[in-house]
């Protein structure tokens, strides 16, 4: 019917209060995903100034190193990564049939391992920068 | 014919008529409507509808109207929204047939969540109650949806059986293990109301995508082994081709909202399993 009205994307979007466990985990893996992605854009450039020479790559490491956005910002990555390995796990599990009926359950693990290993990691990654 | 009617032919014959009970109960239920002091006392249910009607200016654009339902024990969101239109607003559009999840046709989303609305209790719900047609579906109408594109995914997976062989004699039966049935059992119990496909994310970016709804049906025929072998094979191809089985992304919107309990997303990751093996010649 080309009188049916369409109710677009506007309304859609906010939809995600209604989102149920499942679908957070899909959210959560697509964007840990694209951040691992982004990551590594940024993380083969600071590698590659050790081809300049060795001065050169310690220098940036400790430079970079130096900057408490930095530090915070690698808490973020490892928790990124931990949940996207363990999100994946998941969803390997999933894929081959085992535990579709716990899958709210292993997700929420997912949530905890992480939080947990995000939380016991900043005392090493934040120690002596502020 | 009205109640009234009724309950008289009931006396008339002198004999309780089977149906006795229940007119009186539906008569004592109709004077209590519309009898404004009665109304006044009784606990009312806020109802927030979804109205939008392309063919009247007024509601060209969308917007919600509240009804204030007098409430009873055991009423159902379908219930509600009857009395809405028996009542107040006779222009107020849903669907509705069976009312006891059998038909399908009342799937609504009711509360932020796709739910039968004549399964749904008043009492399980926070209010007030919000419904509005399904998600990801076109609104022709007030609570009405187009279904065309549902059904048409329902029926490219080609719903029906098809035994390779004609049977022996014209009274041959084709049985199913007991073991077999139990395996596709809960497949059998989809009722077409869309829910689940409303819910996918997936099916609602893209149009190709058969959904979980239709995937389901597959699942269904190609499990069951009075089916044959060449028919599997060309069921298989659709489950999957590009707008098949590999669209899922495990999100499991549709085995949350689906109102029969059908393990969709375990039916469609069973359905991947199957399709890589076939393409594994070793296998």
């Amino acid at each position: 019917m080309e009188e049916a009205y369409d109710r677009g994307v506007i309304e859609d979007f906010g939809r995600w209060r209604e989102f149920s466990a499942g679908m957070w985990a899909w959210v959560f893996h697509k964007f840990t995903g694209w951040v691992l992605v982004g990551y590594l854009f940024v993380h083969i450039p600071v590698l590659s100034t050790a081809l300049v020479g060795a001065e050169t790559y310690t220098a940036t490491i400790q430079g970079l190193e130096s900057l408490p956005i930095v530090r915070v910002l690698e808490v973020g990555l490892l928790a990124v990564a931990v949940f996207h390995i363990m999100n994946g796990t998941r969803l390997l599990f999933i894929d081959l049939g085992i535990g579709l009926e716990r899958q709210k359950v292993s997700f929420y693990a997912s949530l905890l391992i992480t939080a947990i290993i995000a939380v016991a990691s900043v005392p090493t990654f934040i120690s002596g920068v502020f | 014919m009205s109640a009234d009617d009724e309950t008289t032919t009931d006396d008339d014959t002198g004999v309780p008529g089977p149906h006795a009970d229940r007119l009186a109960r539906k008569e004592a239920s109709n004077e209590g409507r519309g009898s404004a002091a009665s109304d006044a006392d009784r606990e009312t249910v806020r109802f927030r509808i979804y109205r939008y009607n392309p063919d009247d200016e007024d509601r060209a654009s969308p917007r919600y109207d509240d009804f204030h339902i007098p409430f009873e024990r055991g009423m159902t969101v379908l219930d509600g929204l009857i009395y809405a239109r028996d009542e107040f607003d006779p222009s107020l559009t849903f669907r509705h047939s069976c009312r006891q999840a059998i038909c399908g046709s009342d799937a609504l989303f009711i509360n932020g969540r796709q739910r039968l609305a004549c399964k749904t209790q008043v009492t399980d719900l926070s209010r007030p109650i919000q419904v509005e047609p399904l998600p990801h579906l076109d609104v022709k109408k007030d609570l009405v949806v187009e279904m065309e594109h549902f059904y048409e995914q329902m029926h490219a997976v080609e719903p029906y059986f098809n035994p390779d062989d004609e049977p022996v004699t014209a009274t041959t039966e084709r049985r199913q293990s007991p073991a077999n049935h139990e395996h596709i059992k809960m497949s059998t119990r989809c009722i077409w109301c869309a829910s689940c496909h409303s819910s996918c994310n997936i099916a609602a970016g893209d149009d190709d995508y058969l959904g979980p709804a239709a995937i389901n049906m597959a699942y269904r025929f190609a499990m069951d082994e009075r089916e044959g072998d060449r028919r599997e094979d060309e069921r298989y191809e659709i489950i999957k081709s590009e707008q098949g089985v590999w669209r899922c992304q495990t999100q499991f919107s549709c085995t949350e909202v689906c109102p029969k309990e059908i393990p969709l997303t375990e039916h469609i990751q069973e359905l991947k399993r199957e399709s890589v093996k076939r393409n594994l010649k070793f296998w």
